[in-house]
């Protein structure tokens, strides 16, 4: 899942070329060196029960990085994830609590995989909301997912008055005692969280290479009214889309719950920022129309990487936040000149044609 | 209405002027005259070079080579700035206006009347605009909003602008070409009052009527040559358009004789309503067989990319029918109609055609992914054969399909957007402007292809503003004007002449038979 970052297109003879090739790797260039200079400075980095708590770490963030990337892909912006997570999280806290109490003095209790399916339902329809805003309304995508940051943060500080719902341990008789097995449970060794990363992210992937829905979110980000008159409907790919973050930020929601045992209101605050960073330093370009699944999730990892190391070093969270800060600068810079030799390689190419 | 040209000192004039762009020339060797006091009228086709050599003029491009003379002297503009300070002033084709500043303020953008140097003075500004507004009988509120005014009234806001610098000599390049018939003849009037104070004016226009009417001399450019210039006596219609187009006909196409097949479609009634309460497309009907190209002649603005937006579904809100071999056309939007068979070639191919950071092997399949997926899984195998195909069939030059399609030349970019028109297999393919900023052997080459596309069966309709090509490449023209069809003409038939009547119907002033437009009636 990390090698899509390197073209897979034919290579070409020449210097240009070789320079391109390491430019497009350099997310994940960056990668190996953060890992490889954190397991010489920091003891225990590179221990088992080391990598998959920083695993779990960056797997919140990866989540909705995804997302984000097919928004930002689109030419747009979802500011909403974070406070979709919160959101989801409380929903599902209450779910596992109180179930649905319709007020007639009974309620509906569901189990693990029906609160799931609710929670999520919750997320896509916070990004419906989000692309009925910008198609129908049009309200520029960042106002909209504002919009939407406020409100859905809002309900959840409602839902509990801004309280903890604490010890979500389910209860058997409902089949909801298994909520915690999402966050603490592994399989193979492996956290489940791990595993819906690995198949959140392939899906994901797959849609972006192997689907016309990849092509035309693309095609939408590129250029629109061309997209548009080449019989795309843009409408239909940007409901996708914020409905596919909203769905990413559902997950990342329930998994914070069930990792804590417990929801709080406030879970997810500036998440979306994080989500953004690692899209763009795995090559998203803002401006639309250019990212890869691939490419983010080695962004997701470098950030998370580079602040879990740098945390077992013992560096100060301030040093921390302004190291992440140019990390993210240097990669906009490194981006561009990619940008740059590409064109030129490629129009070399055409001009040793004779036109 | 023509005056003797002794009365016309010569104000400005070009010696021996070149202008090179990359890849062409645009002006060689002319030699031209602005006489002041008179209406010095510049006609040639699009690409002709009228607009390269007013911005020559108004210090937008700067000459290869040659001498720009003023009042004797020899001066070079380095700048508007500097061509505004000796007095020229120019209303551009393309307004350049700020829709969000309001009316004073676009008319004093960056020569605001102020105290003291930082405070403007928004009242002098509203009442010198308002004189400006009275001068040119127009009653805009100073205030209002350049973007809530109709593209007539934004015009006289740039005449007004360039009014406001007491500019001695004034270019107006189309400036009728958004107006209606009652805003053309005050514009006249404002001419004729400018002429009379001296002021030499040049004016571009592609209507015939209007250039005689109001012209004292007449220039005729074609290619970057000055064919004819002369004072307008004596000059008429078919003089203007035999300059025009010269004798030797450059021949585009080959004939492929092929017969027509059944009708393959057909428009009844389109009529299309625009957001200034006027009509782009009026009660257009016309229908196409199979195996023909129609070729839709007009002017910039007529309606003919209009009525492409409509058939294609882009536009909504029209009213009329059209019909697909009999059946009526039910689907709504783009993709709908591609469905049916129809495909599109947008005239602006940067913004409307391509997708310039994809791929060349994306752009192509763009329109036609469905193709090549079962399922939701897309063959990216059988695209890339398909992809191939398509490159040696159009003769595509490209060093690999992966590059972006920005990194092609103009003509091999269009190739690439009618190749993905082609991928969905259309009945009928709608060009519009389709040799639109090609050079001459991609444009022979396009127009080979769409021969060719014909003879196979498929109906085409193409749109332009090149007479030759029009009339070289059509078996049926319709003219179009002001949003009507106000010709139609068969291919041995047709006369250049009787084309360019046709496309001026409807803008000339005096033509009784004509409504006033509603755009005026309001």
């Amino acid at each position: 899942m990390t090698d899509s970052t390197v073209s897979m297109s034919e290579s070409q003879p020449g210097s240009g070329s070789a320079l391109l090739l390491l430019l497009k790797a350099r997310t994940f260039i960056a990668l190996i060196l953060v890992v490889l200079f954190f397991s010489i400075a920091a003891p225990n980095f590179l221990s088992a029960a080391n990598l998959v708590i920083m695993s779990k770490h960056v797997a919140l963030n990866a989540f909705l990085a995804i997302g984000m990337t097919f928004v930002i892909v689109s030419g747009g912006i979802d500011l909403s994830v974070g406070s979709i997570v919160g959101l989801c999280g409380m929903v599902a806290g209450w779910l596992v609590l109180h179930g649905i109490n319709p007020g007639l003095g009974w309620s509906i209790q569901f189990n693990t995989f029906e609160i799931c399916l609710i929670v999520i339902a919750v997320g896509v329809m916070v990004g419906a909301l989000n692309a009925f805003l910008i198609t129908k309304l049009n309200v520029a995508p960042f106002i909209a997912t504002l919009g939407t940051l406020y409100i859905a943060r809002g309900s959840a500080m409602l839902s509990s008055d801004g309280r903890t719902f604490p010890n979500l341990n389910g209860n058997p008789e409902y089949g909801s005692d298994t909520f915690r097995w999402i966050g603490a449970g592994d399989m193979l060794g492996i956290p489940v969280s791990i595993w819906m990363l690995v198949i959140v992210g392939l899906g994901a992937a797959y849609i972006a290479r192997r689907t016309p829905l990849g092509r035309y979110i693309y095609a939408v980000g590129g250029n629109e009214k061309a997209a548009g008159l080449s019989g795309v409907r843009v409408t239909q790919i940007k409901y996708f889309v914020y409905m596919f973050s909203g769905f990413c930020a559902a997950l990342v929601g329930i998994i914070i719950a069930s990792q804590l045992v417990a929801a709080h209101p406030a879970t997810g605050d500036t998440f979306e920022l994080n989500a953004i960073a690692a899209a763009v330093l795995g090559g998203t370009s803002m401006s639309g129309g250019r990212g890869r699944i691939g490419g983010t999730i080695v962004g997701a990892f470098v950030i998370g990487v580079l602040s879990d190391g740098l945390v077992m070093m013992g560096v100060s969270a301030f040093w921390q936040t302004v190291i992440k800060g140019i990390v993210i600068v240097a990669a906009v810079v490194i981006d561009q000149a990619q940008q740059r030799v590409q064109a030129r390689v490629a129009l070399q190419a055409q001009a040793a044609l004779g036109k | 209405m023509n005056r003797p040209a002794k009365a016309h000192p010569v104000g400005l004039s070009i010696r021996d002027g070149t202008k090179v762009y990359p890849g062409t020339v645009a002006l060689r060797d002319v030699n031209f005259d602005l006489r002041m006091g008179a209406v010095n009228v510049l006609v040639g086709e699009n690409g002709a070079g009228k607009s390269t050599m007013m911005k020559i003029i108004a210090g937008v491009e700067r000459l290869t080579s040659g001498r720009l003379i003023l009042d004797g002297q020899e001066v070079e503009f380095r700048s508007t700035d500097d061509a505004a300070r000796h007095g020229i002033g120019i209303v551009f084709q393309e307004l350049n206006l700020f829709p969000n500043l309001s009316v004073a303020e676009n008319i004093f953008i960056s020569r605001e009347k102020t105290r003291f140097g930082i405070d403007i003075d928004k009242a002098k500004q509203r009442e010198m605009t308002r004189a400006l507004m009275k001068r040119l009988e127009h009653d805009i509120d100073p205030d209002a909003l350049v973007g809530d005014l109709k593209v007539g009234q934004q015009q006289i806001v740039e005449i007004a602008k360039s009014l406001a610098q007491d500019a001695r000599i004034l270019i107006l390049d189309e400036p009728t070409s958004a107006l209606s018939a009652a805003e053309v003849e005050i514009l006249f009037r404002v001419i004729d009052d400018l002429r009379a104070s001296g002021v030499g004016i040049v004016y571009i226009s592609h209507r015939m009527e209007e250039l005689i009417r109001v012209g004292d001399y007449i220039t005729v450019l074609r290619d970057g040559i000055i064919t004819g210039a002369q004072s307008m006596e004596g000059v008429d219609i078919p003089w203007i358009v035999r300059h025009m187009i010269g004798q030797a006909s450059k021949d585009f196409a080959k004939e492929i004789e092929h017969d027509f097949g059944p009708e393959i479609f057909r428009a009844e009634h389109v009529t299309a309503p625009n957001r200034h309460g006027g009509f782009d497309v009026r009660d257009v009907s016309f229908s196409l067989r199979a195996g023909e190209i129609l070729g839709i002649y007009g002017l910039m603005g007529a309606g003919r990319s209009e009525l492409l937006e409509c058939i294609i579904g882009e536009r909504r809100g029209y009213r009329g029918e059209f019909f697909v071999e009999g059946a009526r056309l039910t689907a709504q939007g783009v993709a709908g109609r591609i469905a049916r068979g129809i495909g599109l070639i947008p005239e602006d191919r940067k913004t409307d055609g391509l997708v310039q950071i994809l791929s060349i092997r994306e752009n192509m399949t763009l329109s036609s992914l469905s193709a090549f997926t079962r399922g939701i899984h897309m063959s990216l195998k059988r695209e890339a054969e398909t992809v191939r195909d398509f490159i040696t069939r159009m003769t595509v030059k490209v060093a690999s399909p992966e590059h972006e399609v920005s990194s092609l030349s103009g003509g091999n970019q269009q190739k690439v957007v009618i190749s993905k028109a082609l991928m969905t297999n259309p009945k009928i393919l709608l060009m519009d402007e389709p040799s639109r900023g090609i050079d001459i052997g991609a444009k022979a080459e396009v127009f080979r292809v769409m021969r060719k596309l014909a003879a196979e069966g498929l109906g085409i309709v193409f749109v332009t503003s090149d007479l030759e090509e029009v009339m070289s490449l059509s078996d049926r023209i319709i003219v179009m004007s002001n949003g009507r069809i106000t010709g139609e003409f068969n291919r041995d038939e047709a006369t250049e002449t009787a084309l360019v009547e046709a496309s001026a119907k409807g803008h000339t002033p005096d033509t009784p038979a004509e409504p006033v437009t509603e755009d005026a009636a309001r």
